[in-house]
């Protein structure tokens, strides 16, 4: 075991004023085996991922071509670091990528929160509850909401950001077509990543990158696979050493599999939204609340920094739903009530996600 | 009991004393990370019952990372470095998009190629006694700093397997399989399968997520040094990780492989021989 030397490392918690500062820094928490986490600006996902996403993690989300979900989660995303005063880098194979800044959420006020939470209380008298699950969540939302700096907060997807939010704060839009070969983009990040190092001092601040859809084929490199796996890698290693965060979305039925495979490796948190058809008429049998998902989430793999063992989570497909066409909410699939007349049971999602996991059973 | 299947991994392994000169291939995907294997080979290498060296090449994480998971695992990194024990090579940002000028990958590859045989030469004792352990984690990452081209890659490790047989050390290497299956060419895995003495393949369960069994690990030891009787032997084991070890739960025999399958298709169609201890 270690040796009996006088080295305080292997046997003391530096518990000192900087875990304590921590805790006043507004969009950051302690997570396990000395890691920081920073919200997704999405309760249900942060919930889902055992806090939210590891400092110095790298974050790729599989998008769908026939639906753009994966907007979905780069908007809270965003919204969230404008929210706690984290500096921000945006890229994106659009020619003026300023103009994806306008169609950010805007947090939810608390008068709205409340008046949803006294729907909760009288739709809750008579129903039959056989899905327990739904209601504990409920419980434990009500806690988060004191104080004023929230970890993370609930977006609603229908109002705009207010302009306050942007002043003063540093936002880098990069359009991801001037950069021919990656590497003016790599330069740019990694002067974006050096204002937040990683050191034994206080966390001053945590920083958000969100590259959107790289890979997609308007960009001058995108046929240029190992150039691309080589700036995703050098963008881990700086953020390893880092407090910031990426998310990456980038198409997989537009590349290669190898190269998609590759990337999925390089992820630590693995995240894929899949698009759910209309008015599946299978798909509404089988589910309950087929007609307010927009979509399915399915997380393949959470971040494992500073240990070996993995996270097993209860369920990794979850269902995209827009609370009174607002707020995004993630919930576990439920099967519907099984026929008693045709008497058969369905599993419930390896028709509607048509994974390419065998056999993986999601309830 | 437990000592028994803490051991069965090492015996699998072939962690005899006389454990030099071999070539391990560990293989892993996305939804079974192999990492744990590494971590299992760098804790025993470390152990305070030998003065082993280890010669430790990262591609993928940082030094803080292992030494907080073996930390854990009753084996303090910074210690060993110290002590001359462990040489960590943080290949990180080894030739990251910004080349050198000048400088290909052929040189790039060169050069880390001599960097590790020094290295080896500083460790290896006169005598011959000291076993010297080299690990890469993981190859899929060397290729891309080497430009994608995997002949490099493949030139590169034979030197590292002439540095076995020249210094008598062992080399570990770990691989991601499912990046190279839907290659239809010969690809390097397939190589590196060829030239290894043991693989291993950890793997999720058929049956799906599990949060008691996080997966299962093949051994195949191809048993081509001639030693150790372990000649072509499979060995299946479910797995389970924690922090500080990693279970080993009951290997399957032949029975119980006919009735579930616990033993992934493939080894069994390499080879069809199944170990029934």
């Amino acid at each position: 075991m270690a040796g009996n030397k006088p080295r305080g490392s292997s046997f003391s918690r530096n518990f000192s004023a900087a875990s304590n500062t921590i805790s006043q820094i507004p969009g950051l928490k302690h997570g396990p085996n000395g890691t920081m986490f920073l919200s997704s600006g999405i309760p249900d996902l942060d919930k889902i991922l055992g806090g939210g996403f590891t400092l110095g993690s790298l974050v790729m989300v599989m998008e769908d071509p026939e639906a753009p979900h994966h907007m979905l989660l780069i908007r809270n995303f965003m919204s969230q670091g404008l929210v706690h005063k984290q500096p921000l880098l945006y890229a994106s194979p659009a020619k003026d990528p300023r103009g994806f800044l306008g169609t950010l959420p805007s947090p939810m006020l608390s008068k709205d929160e409340k008046s949803r939470d006294r729907d909760a209380e009288q739709e809750k008298g008579l129903r039959i509850a056989w899905q327990y699950k739904k209601y504990f969540g409920e419980q434990n939302s009500e806690l988060q909401r004191d104080g004023k700096s929230e970890y993370c907060n609930d977006f609603d997807l229908r109002k705009p950001l207010e302009r306050h939010f942007y002043s003063g704060q540093q936002i880098d839009c990069i359009s991801l077509q001037d950069s021919a070969d990656l590497t003016t983009f790599h330069d740019r990040c990694s002067s974006f990543l050096s204002q937040t190092p990683r050191n034994d001092r206080n966390i001053t601040c945590a920083g958000r990158i969100a590259i959107q859809s790289l890979g997609a084929p308007q960009c001058d490199f995108s046929d240029k696979e190992c150039d691309m796996l080589s700036f995703i890698r050098s963008l881990k290693s700086t953020i390893r050493s880092s407090n910031a965060v990426a998310v990456i979305t980038f198409p997989p039925s537009l590349v290669s599999p190898a190269f998609s495979k590759r990337l999925q490796h390089l992820a630590d948190t693995l995240v894929s939204v899949k698009a759910i058809p209309d008015e599946d008429k299978e798909l509404a049998k089988l589910l309950t609340g087929y007609q307010d998902m927009v979509g399915l989430l399915s997380v393949h793999k959470v971040a494992r920094i500073n240990t070996q063992v993995p996270t097993i989570l209860e369920a990794t497909t979850f269902s995209m739903k827009l609370r009174k066409r607002r707020s995004l909410i993630l919930e576990c699939l439920n099967q519907a009530p099984v026929d008693g007349s045709t008497g058969s049971s369905y599993a419930s999602s390896s028709s509607c996600s048509g994974s390419s996991k065998t056999g993986a059973i999601d309830f | 009991m437990n000592v028994q299947l803490q051991n069965l991994l090492d015996d699998a392994l072939g962690f005899v004393d006389d454990g030099g000169e071999r070539v391990f291939l560990i293989e892993d995907c996305v939804e079974t990370s192999g990492a744990f294997v590494l971590h299992h080979f760098l804790k025993h290498s470390l152990s305070p019952h030998s003065s082993d060296a280890v010669i430790f090449l990262s591609f993928s994480q940082p030094f803080s990372h292992y030494d907080r998971i073996l930390r854990k695992m009753g084996c303090n990194l910074v210690v060993q470095r110290d002590n001359k024990r462990l040489i960590f090579f943080d290949m990180l940002m080894l030739d990251c998009l910004g080349r050198e000028e000048g400088k290909t990958s052929e040189d790039l590859l060169l050069a880390l190629y001599e960097k590790i045989h020094k290295a080896v030469e500083i460790c290896s004792s006169p005598e011959g006694t000291r076993n010297i352990t080299i690990i890469i984690d993981d190859v899929s990452l060397l290729e891309v700093a080497a430009n994608c081209l995997p002949n490099l890659v493949l030139d590169f490790l034979h030197y590292c397997y002439s540095l076995t047989a020249q210094f008598g050390c062992s080399l570990i290497t770990l691989n991601h399989e499912d990046i190279y299956s839907s290659s239809d060419e010969p690809s390097l895995l397939l190589q590196m399968e060829y030239q290894a003495d043991v693989v291993i393949k950890a793997e999720p369960l058929s049956t799906g997520l599990a949060t008691d069994v996080h997966g299962q690990l093949t051994v195949l030891d191809k048993g081509l040094r001639g030693c150790f009787g372990n000649s072509g032997k499979i060995r299946n084991f479910q797995f389970r990780i924690k922090d500080n070890q990693v279970s080993k739960l009951r290997p399957t025999n032949l029975e119980e492989c006919r009735l579930s399958p616990l033993i992934s298709h493939s080894a069994a169609a390499e080879i069809g021989i199944f170990d029934t201890s």
